[in-house]
């Protein structure tokens, strides 16, 4: 690829709309009562339904079903009172029937939305045409034999959930945010793990450019990335590949495309399939997929509160800046910690700028260094809220806090007990760090002469030397104040 | 008394009375089979297990705890029934050597009657034919003879099923119908046969042609033994979800009371010009005899009915390519390696089926092709129409009478060179199916060449009580005699 001078790229624009498949969070698949659960054996959750054996007949998953209209209503779609499952044809060993369920026609949800959080602070409506359930497909597995390719079959049938937003998007970066949006989103709901390295949310990206103002040009899609870093690989090379080609006289032509993560380029895919067709069909196995409203109404109202409206409630109601505020809510988990450590036994609310403060610096540290989830962080909310509180109330400064943190992590014990236990109240008598000043004064006349003669800078000096005698334990403002007071007055 | 003309009411009141035992019953008609070995009903006999089953039951019977009324009635199924450890094959070479691993819901709740199965009936490959004459493993030949000595065909696609019956090789069958596959066969072997509504027996475990049309049901000698049969086999079952929860009446409620008042209509588009003149005699015969037992005879129209067969051949086949689509010769079944996979499914394919299921499945192919998807539609949409002459219908009346079919039972030899000329013989019998409606044949009488005819009784949904209620009335007063050729000239009587 050659290089596209910056300035003729900067007049073009691009478009994109994404088709992300979510794997339904449920124990047992989309139409048979086989297990989900990722990495088993191949074939160990294979039913006669998932191996297409004759005879077989496909049964809803009520839960599944449930799970789909409790996302398609945190979309803000419309949830369809009738909908049906169609069948989508196409010869693969990973698709043991030969065809996929899938609702092409009409799905579950239609014209729905989701807000996004742009970098610079401000929010953007993304349009979502529709949220439809389908299959997942088996998986070829190419290298447990030289010249034979096996099938595993623990993913087919499992249920997905295919997410398809208008080419609303503009840039890698908003494609990034609207992932991680709606990843968030699922994993507030329990409706999908998110999980995209096990491949439980996976994208097809439709990408196009334009120059500002014209309509949409021919656009290519890039199916199946599963890694964010690699959608905006596919994004960047397409984009580049499309303006060259745009720029030189040539027509992008519509066509599917695959990722290459080893050379970060896309490449065409040839498509049997697209002789003819998918020959669509309703599934004769299968009735209309009918859900009244009381049923829509119930699962509308029992829907939890949505990182969105968490965002905003934490921005208002703890005064938390942008940043906190995101941070806080990006996970559910993140939230319910916050709100804990916040609340006093008394039911009082703690300072929720320093509780802020303190999850998303020492505690997301530690957390990420020992690679471990919130849920099983090594001090619990409640403690960290005690720990913080005798700091504020002076028990202990703010330095020597930090080393209690480290011991709580390490041995999990109550903040006040490690405190008395190591001897480390801060010092708050005036008599004990006066005698620590005057013998730091005496030992270093020569200083004390210099600050008097204006040097006051170095007042900071003798603040570290009172702090390193008393082992961080003196209260500092205390230090400062008698400092000035024995060698400026 | 000669144990082979117990009806299955006969034999199962002389088994509760202890008069016979079901291990004499299952082994007389294994010896009446073993006798039919050249008319070809059987793909896989399980004789060896039937005389252990038989053996079990007469052990239960001892101790006064049978199963239900069916526990040792000797059963035939048609080898399109998944039956758990014993091989399936469609009559196909595609499935030639496979063994299902689970049991249908329909042939389970009978096993679970206590009836014994003696073992898989012969069937038009994949039941697409309406003569069993394209099983892989060779024609079925119908237990009854012309005047002048001809072997004919039993119909189909349950062809096994109609032909062991009639031939006395079990005391009744299974079979299925997607457009007249158990009347057909049937209304050709002078047997009962019925196709339930819609969703009143389970397709779970049935090798689906399509899904939208397909009903499993009984052929038997006559209407009390085919309501006991269809009196275990439906029922509401969650594995098939295109049924829903019915009030399951006693089949057998309505037998025996009278039918006066019942209103029976005539359509007008069933006299067609392609009747045999025997046919429509037997046709008046029979209104006749609805008359004289005091039934109301009304003429109705069902104004879509010569939309009927294009729309069935365009749904059936386009369900059947769809359905099919499973048999890619990689999990199951025939199997041919290459080393390329597009390979691999056309050898297990072309190999694997006959000329029959090909034909069917590329014109399903074809009409499910985007480009054709308008012709699939309005197969749809007419459907609806051919079905809504029913509903409508039945505002006024209670049942339907017409002829099963137009013609005898075909030649063997003789086979129209067009399929067009055979798929038109289905004429009378796909509405129901396209509706949904239960539609039940029985025998009326023989016909110039002496062999037997029938008439189809079409009801309202969930009314088979209503069907067998009226064919058993007509079924008395005509008082046909239904024993075969095959059965006299072997003296299985």
């Amino acid at each position: 690829m050659s290089d596209i001078n910056q300035e003729k790229k900067s007049k073009w624009e691009l478009v994109i709309g994404l088709e992300v498949h979510c794997q339904i969070l449920s124990k047992s698949k989309l139409f048979s009562s086989s297990s989900t659960t990722f990495g088993e054996e191949p074939n160990a959750n294979v039913s006669f339904i998932d191996c297409a054996l004759p005879g077989v007949l496909p049964v809803p998953n009520k839960f599944c079903i449930e799970q789909a209209v409790k996302t398609g209503l945190a979309l803000n779609g419309t949830i369809n009172n009738v909908s049906y499952f169609d069948r989508k044809h196409y010869f693969y060993p990973d698709l043991p029937f030969g065809y996929q369920i899938t609702q092409f026609y009409k799905p579950v949800m239609e014209n729905g939305s989701l807000n996004i959080d742009l970098a610079d602070g401000t929010a953007k409506v993304i349009h979502i045409e529709r949220l439809h359930i389908e299959q997942d497909a088996g998986k070829l597995l190419h290298d447990h034999h030289p010249s034979k390719s096996f099938v595993d079959l623990n993913r087919a049938g499992v249920g997905l959930m295919e997410i398809v937003s208008s080419p609303d998007l503009r840039s890698k970066e908003e494609v990034a945010t609207y992932l991680n949006n709606l990843r968030t989103l699922l994993r507030y709901l329990g409706t999908c793990d998110g999980n995209m390295e096990e491949g439980s949310m996976r994208c097809d990206i439709n990408i196009s450019v334009r120059k500002s103002g014209e309509p949409f040009r021919t656009r290519v899609e890039v199916k199946n990335v599963n890694s964010i870093r690699f959608i905006q690989q596919a994004i960047e090379f397409e984009f580049n590949q499309q303006v060259e080609t745009w720029e030189s006289g040539k027509e992008v032509i519509q066509e599917t495309k695959l990722f290459n993560s080893s050379t970060g380029q896309t490449y065409s895919l040839r498509s049997k399939e697209d002789a003819g067709g998918y020959r669509y069909m309703r599934d004769p196995d299968l009735l209309p997929l009918k859900l009244d409203d009381s049923y829509i109404e119930n699962i509308k109202n029992n829907l939890p509160e949505l990182p969105h409206e968490k965002k905003i409630r934490f921005l208002q109601e703890y005064k938390l800046n942008n940043y906190e505020a995101t941070l806080l809510t990006s996970e559910k988990e993140y939230a319910d910690y916050f709100e804990l450590a916040i609340l006093k036994d008394n039911l009082e609310i703690r300072d929720a700028k320093n509780v802020a403060s303190w999850i998303t610096t020492n505690l997301f540290a530690f957390l990420n260094k020992d690679g471990i989830k919130i849920t099983s962080s090594k001090i619990s909310a409640s403690r960290l809220g005690k720990l913080i509180d005798i700091t504020e109330n002076g028990l202990i400064s703010g330095k020597i806090a930090k080393d209690v943190f480290e011991i709580m992590w390490s041995n999990n014990k109550d903040p006040e007990e490690i405190v008395n236990e190591n001897n480390l109240q801060q010092i708050t008598d005036t008599g004990e760090i006066e005698s620590l000043i005057d013998a730091i004064i005496v030992n270093n006349q020569a200083k004390v002469l210099e600050i008097q003669s204006g040097k006051e800078k170095l007042l900071g000096w003798f603040v570290g030397q009172v702090m390193k005698e008393s082992q961080g334990k003196a209260n500092p403002d205390l230090v400062n104040s008698l400092l000035r007071k024995k060698i400026l007055e | 008394m000669k144990i082979l003309d117990l009806s299955i009411k006969e034999a199962s009141d002389k088994l509760a009375s202890k008069e016979i035992s079901a291990l004499e019953l299952v082994q007389s008609y294994i010896n009446s089979s073993e006798k039919a070995n050249k008319l070809n009903i059987y793909i896989t006999k399980t004789f060896d297990s039937a005389i252990e089953e038989a053996k079990k039951s007469d052990d239960r019977r001892s101790k006064n705890s049978s199963l239900s009324v069916l526990d040792g009635i000797p059963i035939g199924i048609k080898d399109i029934f998944l039956t758990k450890g014993v091989k399936t094959t469609n009559a196909s070479k595609i499935l030639e050597n496979f063994i299902a691993p689970y049991e249908s819901t329909v042939t389970s709740n009978l096993k679970n009657a206590g009836c014994i199965s003696l073992g898989k009936l012969n069937l038009d490959e994949f039941a697409m034919g309406s003569t069993t004459l394209t099983s892989a493993f060779g024609p079925t030949i119908n237990p009854w003879k012309t005047d002048d000595n001809k072997d004919r065909v039993p119909g189909g696609s349950s062809g096994g099923s109609s032909a062991g019956v009639s031939a006395r090789s079990f005391l009744g069958a299974l079979g299925t119908d997607t457009g007249g596959s158990i009347r057909q066969p049937a209304a050709f072997t002078g047997t009962v046969g019925m196709k339930p509504t819609y969703g009143v027996c389970s397709r779970y475990g049935i090798i689906s042609f399509a899904s939208s049309l397909d009903q499993a049901g009984p052929i038997t000698r006559n209407v009390v033994d085919n309501a006991m049969l269809l009196n275990y086999i439906a029922g509401f079952d969650t594995k098939d979800s295109s049924m829903v929860p019915f009030n399951k009446p006693d089949y057998l409620g309505k037998i025996g009371q009278s039918i006066k008042g019942l209103r029976v209509g005539i359509p007008k588009e069933y006299n067609s010009e392609s009747l045999s003149s025997c046919l429509k005699s037997y046709y008046k015969k029979v209104i006749d005899v609805l008359k004289t037992l005091g039934a109301e005879i009304v003429d109705i129209s069902l104004p879509h009915t010569e939309y009927a067969l294009p729309v069935y051949y365009i749904v059936a086949s386009s369900e059947a390519s769809s359905n099919y689509a499973r048999f890619d010769g990689v999990k199951y079944g025939l199997k041919v390696e290459a080393s390329e996979l597009s390979d691999v499914y056309k050898n297990a394919r072309s190999l694997g089926w006959g000329e029959e299921v090909k034909r069917r499945v590329l014109l399903g192919t074809f009409n499910l092709l985007e480009e054709n998807y308008g012709r699939f539609l309005t197969a749809a949409k007419v459907r609806r129409l051919v079905t809504n002459d029913f509903i409508d219908s039945f505002k006024k009346i209670d049942v339907i009478l017409t002829p099963t079919t137009t013609s005898e039972a075909f030649t063997l030899d003789n086979m129209p060179s067009n399929p067009m000329e055979i798929y038109l013989s289905d004429v009378f019998t796909v509405t129901s199916n396209l509706a949904g409606v239960p539609a039940i044949s029985f025998p009326v009488g023989l016909g110039a060449e002496g062999l037997p005819l029938g008439m189809q009784l079409i009801g309202n949904y969930f009314a088979e009580d209503v069907l067998y209620q009226i064919s058993h009335a007509i079924e008395q007063e005509l008082q046909f005699n239904g024993i075969s050729t095959f059965v006299k000239e072997n003296n299985l009587s």
